[in-house]
């Protein structure tokens, strides 16, 4: 484990009330966001492009106001984020779940490639060892 | 038959990550050594505690306490600079067979993964395969958040560091 993991993982094991409470309110935003089959159908769409609130409510025959509650759950649970430009409101797959992926990935990444570099030259050294057991035994 | 780079042990990129579904995560590497001298590596303790924790993490192990067969278990106890208290992680080994295959459960947290190794020699090398999942996606999800969430201050810079460059 990276020591970005194991201290947090020692974090959560040990965490307060506090932290549960935070993280278990974020899990019940993540799965209220979920649990609409329109949400879901945007969060598709912004898989494959950014749309504005407006593009979104012609693709899913609804009110204006109706998608922008929509897009309002899914902005508050971290899924999408928004951004106005002028008088449009552009949507985009939530930055930051994506960001806290890549940096997971990455420092797993980080961790894997030092331990296995490790492992690389420790077992280099074993094989020659090996190798030079073996020359003794023949001669 | 997959067409392995010779190369220097500095070579870059070799150890793949990936994050395979919901509930998995797999890093994959080939080792230019017989399947006997890798799979020794991972399951002598003398031998394992020189690599399991690279110097630049900056964490030491204390003690390592490995009972390798089917249903043994382990004990692992660090300490890093930034924490008084050292840190145990343990469990149990579901499955040991030599030069082949490792399955152990990570039991310092309810919601530990379940790491299963694999080990394939294929023309004198061996191709190791590290793989971890989850019991729910929660789980992971909670990983996940960790790693950018409620870090102790002297990470957290580092964490923007990297997400800048990603």
């Amino acid at each position: 484990m990276h020591p970005w993991v194991i201290p947090l993982r020692i974090t959560h094991a040990r965490s307060t009330v506090n932290h549960m409470v935070h993280y278990q309110a974020r899990l019940d935003r993540t799965f209220a966001a979920l649990s609409d089959v329109t949400r879901r159908g945007v969060l598709e769409q912004l898989g494959n492009s950014d749309a504005s609130v407006t593009d979104l409510a012609q693709r899913f025959h609804m009110t204006l106001t109706g998608m922008k509650k929509h897009v309002s759950l899914l902005e508050q649970a971290g899924l999408v984020t928004t951004e106005k430009v002028g008088r449009v409101r552009t949507c985009k797959l939530g930055l930051r779940r994506l960001e806290e992926e890549a940096t997971w990935i990455e420092q797993h990444r980080q961790l894997w490639s030092a331990r296995f570099d490790a492992l690389d030259e420790l077992v280099e050294h074993l094989k020659r060892e090996e190798k030079a057991d073996a020359q003794r035994k023949r001669r | 038959m997959p067409n392995v780079k010779e190369g220097s042990s500095a070579a870059a990129n070799r150890t793949a990550v990936k994050r395979k579904s919901d509930r998995e995560l797999v890093v994959t590497r080939t080792f230019d050594a017989p399947v006997h001298l890798v799979f020794e590596a991972w399951s002598k303790p003398e031998l394992f505690k020189q690599w399991w924790v690279p110097k630049s993490v900056g964490m030491s192990l204390l003690s390592c306490d490995m009972d390798i067969r089917t249903g043994g278990t382990y004990r692992l106890v660090f300490s890093h600079p930034a924490f008084d208290q050292p840190m145990a992680f343990f469990g149990t080994y579901k499955e040991v067979t030599p030069h082949k295959r490792l399955v152990w459960t990570n039991e310092d947290s309810d919601q530990g993964a379940v790491t299963t190794v694999t080990f394939e020699e294929n023309d004198g090398k061996t191709l190791v395969t590290f793989h971890e999942l989850y019991p729910t996606t929660a789980a992971l999800e909670e990983a996940l958040a960790g790693s950018a969430e409620g870090l102790p201050e002297q990470f957290a810079q580092l964490d923007e560091l990297l997400a800048g460059r990603s």
